[in-house]
């Protein structure tokens, strides 16, 4: 493996077993993940990008599906690998954060303790400095009022707000990798710049890298330099973000392009 | 605070509305109870006087407030058939009915709680069908006919207990609490497999939210995910559930005092629906309607506690 | 697929079982081994055996044409019961869900109130009004299930009336009448039919509960709570005197609550 790849996965394909008859969702998905890097991954709903997304969070059942490749985290397979060893690793080596900010929190749990939760799985800080930590991640997704926020319930705060918390909640172990599923696809539109370039500021400062999906590519040219384009769970185009931009290969790309709106194209 | 307050408000409208209601309805049926405490012995002379002296010459609303407000000083009227006051007849039975039903209660907790999330954790395996068929099974038991069948189970073939054998709680507590279990169990059983079947799809429900997906992302167990994330939020529905089972079961202990021949408010309230003894049927109406608000009002009290979006409306 | 097998499983043995008990009680209508109310004193306490299915009561009646007499009678006061509930039901959560407004309000606080209350216990005030007896039962149980019904015809109106075929018929010019009972009343028909095999059960138990106590049917009508009550008396002596009557109230429901969950399965 090269040195700096953080994670590399290699002919991924995942296959549903609900039905009577088996689904291919994913074929043949490859990536390499550079330390510090933002990769984008764009599509269509439906096209495989979050079931990519969720293969390597580790997030996938384990029964209904059937998962041929690999997966390779710090030389670890998480596809293959035990349990406990798959649980080591999230949260505290890969945060994801999901679409819908307003049920991905539990709405009985304080804000404070969602926050704080993989600290208490993944270290032996005491109590203090869990507390202490928690208010500096709060503080560094650029929340007001972090002491307050700690003991609010999610319900209390605004869709934008619960993004905040949900990357303070991944990024709190100070994971290696961030997946990004979505993130901005239910926020008002200056809400999404915002989170944007929050994502952006924290990959600068921690070194995090981001897997970043979305099927909005005006979004994803903002924050990546190398985008991959998916389409019915195959990789059609992938390549520099600029490059593709200006000569996409694909009709299919060339279609995504062309829907976004002139407004935004031109920023 | 301030749900606490609008609850308590409902509660007491409620009881208002309530009492009225039976107020009304009595008084309408019951005709002149001046003329049925006489009897025979009634002169148009003695019936008025007698009618002056009860008040019975006032408008209704004035006899309502006279009678709830004499009912919350523990004067609750005097039986027709017995002619002594209502409320020693019922105030040594009511301990017997709570504690019934608080029994059954408790039996119905600790049945179906740990069953339901242990069907819910292995949904699909040989355990949870076989689970299933029991609960449907039970869930088709009238109680009294669990009862019988305790009975005969419990008291006859294996002499646990003395069918009959009634034990005052004056005289030995744990004997009567003793004697208790089985009608209670007879009652908790059909509850309790309502309530397995209710849990049990409730945390299957919230297991598949996205919360949950979060919760393992950050790796936690799957016991974790379930006790720690999963369970509460899959209890909000089956506390509503259990609030409501324990008012069922207030009333379903009428129906098991019977079978048990226990000495309850059950057993007075049926001799006197035959004896159409309205005063005491009428007090312990009240008494259990009261019983039933004071319940729901705690599942709200507790619900406000459990959900945090509750509490802030 | 599991669910699949699951779901018919619940129907086939439902169906079977419910179907099966009405044959049993239509027969009974027509025709039972002996006169369910004839007392042959030599056959007292007759055991199990050919000429007795189900052996004799203590007047020496036949426990077997009693019991179909029985089924027949709890049918008969359930379905009445659940036909009020039901009639009642609707009109009530029609009007109140369709309409809305204070007279929405006001009804369905005393609604909620009624609703708080076990519906044994309403039926007992009801009867201790009315004095005892079957229709006085069909009355009773009746009114304590309207509040059910009203509820959930209530929240189905309210979730259509602003559905579009809704408002085409409106725009069409069909009356309040028509819209709610022409255009919305077949559509809350699945959900009805679940509250109703609920609410079935829930009669039958009732009413077997109220004969028990000897406040329902009275004698010599036969009626499967009636009889567990007198055979209670000899229970020790006669246990199939407890038994049949029993197991068919417990076949009744079994039944019908198969069925009820094979339907809401289907949804």
């Amino acid at each position: 493996m090269e040195k700096n790849l953080i994670l590399q996965v290699k002919d991924l394909n995942i296959e549903f077993h609900d039905h009577l008859i088996p689904e291919t969702v994913v074929y043949d998905f490859d990536l390499d993940l550079r330390v510090g890097e933002i990769v984008g991954l764009v599509g269509e709903s439906g096209s495989g990008k979050s079931m990519s997304a969720l293969a390597i969070a580790g997030l996938l059942s384990r029964k209904d599906m059937k998962k041929r490749g690999q997966i390779l985290f710090d030389g670890v397979d998480i596809l293959t690998c035990e349990r406990n060893v798959l649980r080591k690793i999230q949260g505290n080596d890969i945060g994801i954060i999901f679409q819908e900010p307003m049920t991905s929190l539990n709405p009985l749990k304080k804000i404070g303790w969602q926050v704080e939760e993989a600290l208490r799985i993944h270290t032996e800080l005491s109590k203090e400095e869990r507390y202490y930590r928690v208010i500096e991640m709060l503080r560094d997704v650029e929340l007001e009022d972090a002491e307050r926020i700690y003991h609010q319930y999610p319900h209390e705060l605004s869709g934008g707000m619960r993004q905040r918390v949900m990357i303070a909640a991944a990024m709190i172990c100070n994971p290696k990798i961030l997946i990004a599923d979505e993130p901005t696809t239910a926020l008002d539109v200056t809400i999404q710049a915002q989170i944007v370039e929050l994502l952006k500021r924290l990959n600068r400062e921690k070194q995090t890298s981001i897997l970043f999906i979305s099927h909005d590519l005006s979004l994803v040219r903002q924050l990546c330099r190398r985008v991959m384009v998916m389409q019915g769970g195959y990789v059609v185009e992938t390549g520099d973000t600029e490059e593709i931009f200006n000569h996409p290969r694909e009709a299919y790309t060339q279609k995504l392009i062309a829907a976004i709106p002139k407004v935004v194209r031109k920023s | 605070m301030k749900y606490a307050g609008k609850k308590l408000l409902t509660m007491f409208l409620t009881l208002f509305a309530v009492t009225l209601f039976v107020f009304l309805a009595f008084h309408v049926i019951s005709g002149d109870p001046a003329s049925s405490m006489l009897g025979t012995e009634a002169t148009p002379a003695r019936l008025e006087a007698l009618r002056e002296e009860m008040g019975l010459n006032d408008p209704v609303l004035v006899q309502y407030a006279r009678w709830a407000g004499r009912f919350l000083t523990g004067d609750m009227g005097t039986s027709y058939s017995y002619r002594m006051p209502v409320s020693d007849m019922v105030t040594d039975k009511i301990p017997v009915t709570l504690t019934l039903t608080i029994l059954a209660f408790f039996m119905m907790v600790l049945i179906s709680i740990p069953l339901g999330i242990y069907t819910a954790k292995h949904a699909g395996g040989v355990i949870d069908r076989i689970i299933y068929i029991f609960n449907q099974i039970i869930m088709a038991f009238p109680p009294f006919f669990s009862g019988i069948l305790i009975t005969l189970l419990f008291g006859r073939i294996f002499k646990l207990f003395t069918p009959g054998g009634y034990i005052s709680y004056e005289k030995n507590f744990w004997g009567f609490v003793g004697y208790l279990f089985f009608p209670a169990l007879a009652i908790a059983l059909p509850k309790a497999a309502m309530a397995v079947k209710l849990l049990r799809s409730s945390v299957i429900g919230e297991a598949r939210l996205d919360y949950v997906r979060t919760a393992y992302s950050r790796g936690n167990r799957t016991n974790d995910v379930l006790y720690k994330h999963v369970l509460k939020n899959a209890l909000i529905p089956v506390v509503t559930f259990l609030g409501m089972a324990l008012t069922d079961m207030i009333a379903g202990s009428i129906i098991i005092e019977q079978v048990f021949s226990i000495p309850g408010l059950g057993r007075i309230l049926l001799t006197s629906i035959s004896n159409r003894d309205y005063p005491v049927v009428m007090a312990i109406i009240v008494c259990i309607s009261l019983l039933v608000l004071v319940v729901n009002m705690i599942v709200d009290m507790i619900y406000g506690l459990i959900d945090p979006r509750i509490s802030v409306e | 697929m599991k669910s699949g097998k699951k779901k018919n499983y619940n129907f086939i043995v439902g169906g079977t079982i419910t179907g099966l008990m009405l044959i049993f009680i239509i027969i009974g209508f027509f025709y039972t081994p002996y006169d369910p109310n004839a007392m042959d004193p030599s056959a007292k306490f007759a055991g199990i055996s050919l000429k007795h299915l189900m052996g004799c009561d203590n007047f020496g009646r036949d426990i077997l044409s009693r019991v179909m007499k029985g089924a027949g009678t709890t049918l008969s006061v359930a379905a009445g019961t659940v036909f009020i509930g039901t009639f009642f039901g609707i009109i009530l959560g029609a009007v109140t869900g369709y309409f809305g407004g204070i007279l929405d309000e006001i009804l369905m606080r005393v609604n909620d109130a009624i609703f708080a209350f076990p519906s044994i216990l309403l039926a007992l005030v009801f009867i201790s009004l009315l004095g005892s007896g079957t229709y006085q039962v069909v009355i009773a149980l009746g009114i304590a299930f309207i509040p059910s019904f009203a509820r959930i015809v209530r929240s189905e109106f309210i979730k259509c009336k602003n559905m579009d075929y809704v408002k085409n018929a409106r725009l069409q010019g069909a009356g309040h009448l028509r819209i709610m009972f022409v255009h919305i009343l077949p559509n809350t028909f699945t959900v009805l039919l679940s509250a109703i095999m609920i609410g079935f059960n829930n009669a039958v138990l009732a009413e077997a509960g109220m004969s028990f106590l000897g406040i329902g049917v009275q004698p010599p009508q036969a009626s499967l709570g009636r009889m567990l009550s007198e055979a209670q008396t000899y229970l020790f002596r006669a246990p199939n005197y407890a038994i049949f009557p029993g197991l068919v109230i417990i076949l009744m429901v079994l039944g019908f609550s198969l069925l009820g969950d094979a339907l809401k399965r289907e949804e």
